[in-house]
């Protein structure tokens, strides 16, 4: 993942010295990472793992000799220096120490030295490359620069006083996420990193700024708002659950609140960076909308009353006596939670929490994975695939970071040329500039436009089934035995050539599709198209999207889905239903549900959100939200990944597994009383789940005998938190769960890799750290990349049927997704809230003039009994005739997918 | 006048009549015009080449590299790619600098032929004229001898019959000393930000949108048509030393009579500044000059003598550079011109790197408070660390050492100035209570 992997092939290694040692070393690698790799502390700014090397900060600076009798030596700087055979350098040299002090000290003259007010004081790589060089003395007299500050959203804090002009976060946001609204102004020392003017920043991957940038100018500002230093924080690895991609992140919290998500590095996954969903979808979890005391409603009619945990567990112990129980799980809590579900109530009454229409295609997807001849894309695979065919999906919004890798995987032909030209891949703007526009093939066949259609080949709207058609002319053009497309016009038959042609004479295809058009049609053409790469002899990569962050999960767990369980209500077979961490509100009309939910006799939901579905429980359990539990997901790639608890929450809030562990345990049930029970039963429960045990290891793993500490060795003020209660210390919470500890003692090295709590080392308090926690820069985690593979893609096999063709209806529904909006939890906390859109409506210009519609114009839709009202906007790259609704946004009623809209204009 | 017979001993000028329109392109011809490039067209490119090596022609934007090295350089036969570019570098921003002014309004035809020929020579079909903001003048002579040149078939396809294709673009800068950096200009020409780009790969395998690129002088192509009409052998004829051919010479500073002189490369200072700059004016005399525009190292009066040639002013101590001289009198404050010079040094820095960018600030407000009497002991131990720490190889490009020459050599043959600042500045300050 480092800047152009060049791993793939491997080189005969050469012989370098540093400091008189010598060393075996890859010469394809600079010095700069080379030396870090070896344990040297050799300071940088510019420089970074992903973005490459450019030569601007001049900071690590080392002395190369010329051969064994040159004792003068001359200055190099090491980002810019290949690993050549013979190389001879030393960083301890008296005028590379001169040089590295002095630059510290020049940029140093504009800095404003407020780190105690700085939010990234403690943390930042300014400070540890400051220390590290030996600059201590301020020598300079003058006038320091000023800056004006801008206001760029709701996401990231600007003060560009601090700026020590690195340029990573032009290159970040620029070059490497293909953002146009940051730039560098000006020129001199009076360069300025900022926008035009203020505003939001657009790019989808803004938040990296904050930890791309070396020092305080970009700073998290949802960190800010309530903010605490980062040896103050109490930390567990955890995974993202905003979408199924499972990028690894690093939760924070202090004071019973979580203040932050910091990307928590990942080789094969998210690597250095995540989405703006993920880094700030995490507000949900401090929301007012928290469910945090259980309480149970006695009466029909009568208002919910709090209700201590016993009772609670009692109660609804006695309602499952009765008989007559359903269990409703969900794609968006864990495996643990699911199966002690399922094991509570019993497999066949447990039920899988998604709509019949929806599970079906969670389970193509597992299908398709499986049966090859496909391999399963990581991220840092799909950064190297050299063509790639985007199939309906709109990855920017379902599974943001997987479209940041496949802005990666179009340099492939740009770095081709580099190693033509000899230019090292890691050089970075030099090997832009060799390549200019040169970019490796990429379509993106999707119903309306996508953020990667700037970087893509060629583009293709179409509805579903247009995009159905498309591939199938594809899986045509690449095995002839297989049957045309039926219907298509001479341009759609031309791109398919082109396509296919991309794909064939590709190293490494890659098709990335999903659920996300709601089509199984779809998923079958893709798998179509594996198989028929795979027999004209290439291996295709396959990256496929599931909605939710357990998708994978709860198909692998199995289970009917919801329309089996409310068929079961409406024939009135069931008293009690029971729903875990699910608001059936998405996933069922609502004046169907409404109707339904009439019909129990006790509606319990286990939920850490106030949900439509919690608001109607009769008995309602608070559960923890993501960083108040533990469990296992599964991510589009049938990665099963750990996430940890970062903090005891207060009240009765417990892990909604717990619950049905104490409630299984007051019905004489024995479910075990702790995670790793329910991981056992779970893994035992199908052989496809075996390896979850491997995820990471069990609550009984120790280093040397003890467990891993979440707070960091400096964490203050354990004694004063709580001292306005009881000035005594109480003692920490203990962990039945997991190797980690709520507390500052404990084993602070050797973490395995899924339970690092911390990025932390000697002398490198900031993120960039991770390097000491690296086998190589930009490689894997010492110990492996976190997480198990629980799919391994067989060898490909027959074919689907063709799917048959049917022409869109008019008005029938194309699904549309918004990265702020689409997904349930994120939209609950302020900052991400403060960027949905309002409802809207997506219909092609001729759609909208047959219907007398204008762009603008607010219409109100009605879809299976329910109206809404929406902004229409009319695109001339959306699909023609069918209309495009933002699935998921608030204020969008649920209904079935291909469900034909009424739609007219509201006039006021 | 009537066309000449006998090579021209002053060939870059000689068409040029002061206070007189540039010639078209009838009486560009009549005067030896293009014969340059129908002599090239009938020769290999890489013989033309081989001729610019043989004449010792070298580069006249400062630095000397030899033109026909630069241009071997370029892939060249069936492998190489299909589009390169040659590029005119004409962002003269150096101060005390005005020889390619000179060339481009006085006779921009012979700018254009040359062009020509380069790219013949490296098999680039197209040609870019990076010219500095403020040459409105040489901008429009150039916009009027382009387009007569299309016209007439001097550019465009099929020149003068041939099989050669060259198009011409005269892009005029926004006005930055670091576009005069080759591979900034080329980032300005892609519409990038002028910073310098990392070498290697040098622009002759990655220059102008990626591709192969050569980046000469105006004053460097000025002389290309001359020596494929002349031949190698007058050029280096035309030479005092061992550089061939003529250089514009130039001088500045309180001289009786300032101006820029074609003269023969290897024309002594003394010749220069006494015999065609008059010598200082009244009462004044002279402590020091600056040989080849603001970012070449101080000589003084004991290298009057020097023949000015890349060479023998590098073993003098300093760097022919242009070849247009800034002359310091004993009138003039040393540290007040130094730092009149770092101020525009600093200004110019494009911020890319972090000594040029934030180190030359630093040094222009220590030369300031020195000036001012408010400076102290140690700023001159600063100024002197400067100029090691902004030295070549420790700056991302050659701008920040090229700001330090004019300091270093400041600090060490005018060092008594620095210190009777510092000593004034220091006494300034003990006398306060």
């Amino acid at each position: 993942m480092s800047a152009g992997d060049a791993r793939s092939a491997t080189a005969p290694l050469v012989t370098i010295e540093i400091d008189g040692r010598r060393y075996r070393v890859d010469p394809r690698r600079n010095l700069l990472e080379v030396a870090l790799e070896l344990g040297f502390d050799l300071p940088y700014f510019c420089w970074h793992p992903a973005l490459g090397s450019v030569g601007a900060c001049r900071q690590c600076a080392v002395t190369q000799f010329k051969d064994e009798n040159d004792t003068q030596g001359r200055v190099v700087m090491a980002c810019m220096t290949p690993c050549a055979d013979k190389t001879r350098i030393a960083i301890a040299h008296p005028d590379a120490l001169e040089m590295r002090a002095s630059v510290i000290e020049m940029l140093m003259t504009n800095h404003p030295h407020d780190c105690p007010v700085c939010e990234e004081g403690g943390a930042c790589h300014l400070q540890d490359m400051t220390v590290m060089t030996g600059h201590a003395y301020r020598r300079y007299r003058f006038h320091k620069r000023t800056h004006v500050n801008q206001d760029l959203g709701p996401f990231v804090s600007h003060e560009m006083n601090r700026c020590i002009a690195c340029y990573r976060c032009v290159r970040f946001y620029r070059e490497y996420a293909g953002g146009d609204d940051l730039n560098v102004f000006g020129a001199h020392h009076y360069v300025y990193f900022g926008r035009a003017s203020d505003g939001v920043l657009e790019s989808p991957f803004s938040g990296n700024l904050v930890e791309v940038c070396p020092t305080g100018v970009f700073t998290d500002k949802t960190y800010g708002e309530s903010y605490t230093r980062k040896w103050d924080l109490q930390q567990a690895p955890s995974i993202c659950h905003h979408c199924a991609v499972g990028c690894n992140i690093m939760p924070g919290e202090r004071y019973g609140r979580l203040k932050r998500i910091e990307n928590r590095y990942h080789g094969a996954l998210n690597g250095y960076f995540l989405c703006d969903r993920g880094r700030y979808g995490y507000q949900h979890v401090n929301a007012q909308g928290r469910v945090r005391h259980a309480a149970l409603r006695r009466d029909r009619g009568a208002a919910r009353q709090p209700v201590d945990a016993d009772t609670a567990i009692a109660t609804l112990a006695g309602w499952l006596a009765e008989g007559r129980v359903l269990g409703i799980g969900s794609p968006r809590a864990s495996l643990e939670a699911n199966y002690a579900l399922r094991a509570l109530v019993g497999a066949d009454r447990f039920h899988r929490g998604i709509d019949a229409e929806t599970a079906r295609l969670d389970d193509l997807v597992l299908e398709t994975l499986a049966r090859g001849p496909a391999q399963i894309a990581t991220i840092a695979d799909i950064e190297q695939a050299d063509a790639v065919l985007v199939l309906g999906e709109d990855v920017l919004a379902t599974g943001a970071r997987i479209a940041l890798a496949i802005r990666q995987a179009v340099r492939q032909s740009a770095y081709a040329m580099a190693d033509a030209a000899h230019v090292p891949r890691w050089q970075d703007h030099s090997a832009r500039l060799l390549a200019q526009e040169v970019k490796s093939p990429l379509f993106v066949c999707t119903p309306a436009a996508t953020g990667l259609d700037g970087i893509a080949t060629r583009t293709y709207r179409g509805a579903p089934q247009d995009l159905v058609r498309l591939a199938q002319e594809i899986v045509h053009l690449l095995d002839y035995t297989q049957p045309r497309a039926p219907g298509l016009d001479g341009d759609t038959i031309h791109l398919a050539h082109t396509i296919a042609e991309a794909l064939k004479g590709a190293q490494r295809p890659l098709i990335v599709s999903g659920t996300g058009c709601g089509s199984a049609a779809l998923l079958q053409v893709v798998a179509n198209l594996c198989t028929a790469l795979g027999r004209s002899g290439r291996k295709p990569w396959l990256a496929l999207l599931p909605s939710e962050c357990n998708s994978l999960g709860t198909a692998l767990l199995g289970g009917p889905g919801l329309d089996a369980a409310l068929a079961r209500i409406e024939v009135g077979e069931i008293d009690t239903l029971i729903v875990l961490e699910n608001d059936l509100f998405r996933r069922v009309p609502a004046p169907r549900l409404q109707a339904l939910l009439m019909r129990l006799s006790h509606l319990v939901v286990i939920d850490a959100l106030a949900t439509p579905t919690a608001e109607a429980a009769d008995l309602l359990l608070p559960a923890g939200a993501f960083a108040e539990t533990d469990g296992t997901l599964v991510n589009y790639e049938g990665r099963a990944q750990r996430y940890f608890q970062v903090y005891v929450p207060e009240g009765d809030i417990r892990e909604s597994w717990r619950w049905l562990q104490q409630v299984a345990r007051a019905r004489g049930q024995d479910l075990g009383d702790a995670l790793d029970a329910l991981i056992a039963g779970c893994a035992g429960s199908d052989p496809r789940l075996a390896r979850i045990v491997d995820a990471a290891p069990s609550a009984r793993f120790r280093i040397h005998g003890s467990r891993i500490p979440r707070q960091p060795h400096r964490y203050s003020g354990r004694t004063a938190m709580h001292a306005q209660r009881d000035i005594h210390e109480p003692r920490p919470p203990q962990d039945p769960d997991t190797p980690l500890a709520f507390s500052m003692e404990g084993a602070r090295t050797g973490a395995p890799p899924a339970e690092i709590p911390i990025f932390w080392y000697p002398r490198w308090n900031s993120v960039q750290s991770v390097h000491k926690f690296q086998q190589e820069i930009g490689g894997p985690l010492r110990g492996g990349d976190p997480g198990v593979r629980l799919i391994e893609p067989g060898p490909g096999g027959h074919y689907h049927d063709r799917p048959g063709y049917r022409a869109p209806a008019e008005l029938e529904t194309v699904w549309l997704y918004e990265l702020f909006g689409s997904e349930e939890l994120s939209v609950r906390g302020d900052a991400i809230a403060s960027r949905v859109a309002a409802p809207y409506l997506v219909l092609h210009p001729a759609t909208a003039a047959r219907l007398g519609l204008t762009a603008g114009a607010t219409v109100q839709v009605e879809a299976a009994g329910q109206r809404w009202q929406a902004v229409l906007r009319v695109s001339p790259t959306f699909a023609a005739n069918v209309a495009g609704v933002p699935r998921g946004l608030p204020g969008v009623p649920t209904f079935a997918t291909g469900t034909v809209l009424s739609v007219r204009e509201v006039r006021p | 006048m009537s066309a000449r017979t006998s090579p021209p001993s002053k060939p870059l000028t000689d068409r040029i009549r002061p206070n007189h329109p540039p010639y078209g392109l009838a009486d560009y011809e009549r005067h030896g015009g293009y014969q340059g490039l129908r002599a090239a067209l009938k020769m290999s490119p890489q013989d033309v080449t081989a001729l610019m090596k043989s004449a010792g022609l070298r580069g006249r934007g400062g630095a000397g590299f030899p033109t026909g090295v630069k241009w071997s350089l370029v892939p060249m036969g069936e492998n190489a790619p299909k589009q390169k570019y040659i590029i005119a570098n004409g962002d003269e921003m150096e101060p005390g600098t005005f020889k390619d002014r000179l060339l481009l309004e006085g006779d921009p035809l012979q700018f254009i032929e040359g062009i020509t020929i380069g790219g013949y020579a490296i098999g680039a079909s197209i040609g870019y004229v990076f010219l500095r903001a403020e040459y409105v003048e040489a901008a429009r002579a150039l916009r009027k001898a382009i387009q007569e040149c299309y016209a007439r078939n001097r550019l465009g396809r099929n020149i003068l019959g041939s099989d050669f294709h060259f198009d011409l673009y005269l892009h005029t800068s926004a006005g930055r000393y670091i576009c005069g950096e080759e591979t900034a200009l080329i980032n300005s020409l892609e519409g990038k930000r002028a910073i310098p780009r990392a070498k290697p790969p040098f622009p002759a395998t990655s220059g102008l949108f990626g591709k192969p690129t050569v980046v000469n002088n105006i004053e460097t192509l000025c002389n290309v048509p001359h020596i494929v009409h002349y031949g190698a052998e007058w050029f280096r004829g035309l030479s005092k030393g061992k550089d061939g051919g003529t250089k514009i010479y130039g001088a500045s500073g309180k001289l009786r009579r300032p101006g820029a002189w074609e003269l023969p490369m290897g024309t002594t200072v003394r010749e220069i500044l006494e015999d065609h700059a008059g010598g200082l004016r009244a009462g004044l005399k002279l402590r020091g000059f600056l040989p080849g525009g603001a970012s070449t190292d101080f000589l003084t009066a004991e290298h009057l003598d020097v023949p000015m040639d890349f060479d023998s002013i590098a073993k003098a101590g300093s760097r022919m550079g242009t070849g247009m001289m800034i002359v310091l009198d004993d009138q003039t404050d040393v540290i007040g011109m130094v730092r009149n010079l770092e101020r525009f040094f600093a200004r110019e820095s494009c911020g890319w790197c972090t000594p040029c960018r934030d180190g030359l600030p630093w040094v222009e407000k220590i030369l300031a408070s020195l000036e001012a009497g408010q400076g102290r002991p140690e700023d001159l131990t600063i100024l002197r660390q400067m100029t090691r720490l902004l030295g070549p190889g420790r700056t991302f490009c050659a701008h920040a050492p090229g700001a330090m020459e004019p300091l270093q050599s400041a600090l060490g043959h005018f060092r008594l100035d620095f210190e009777r600042a510092a000593a004034r500045s220091a006494a300034v300050a003990g006398g306060r209570p």
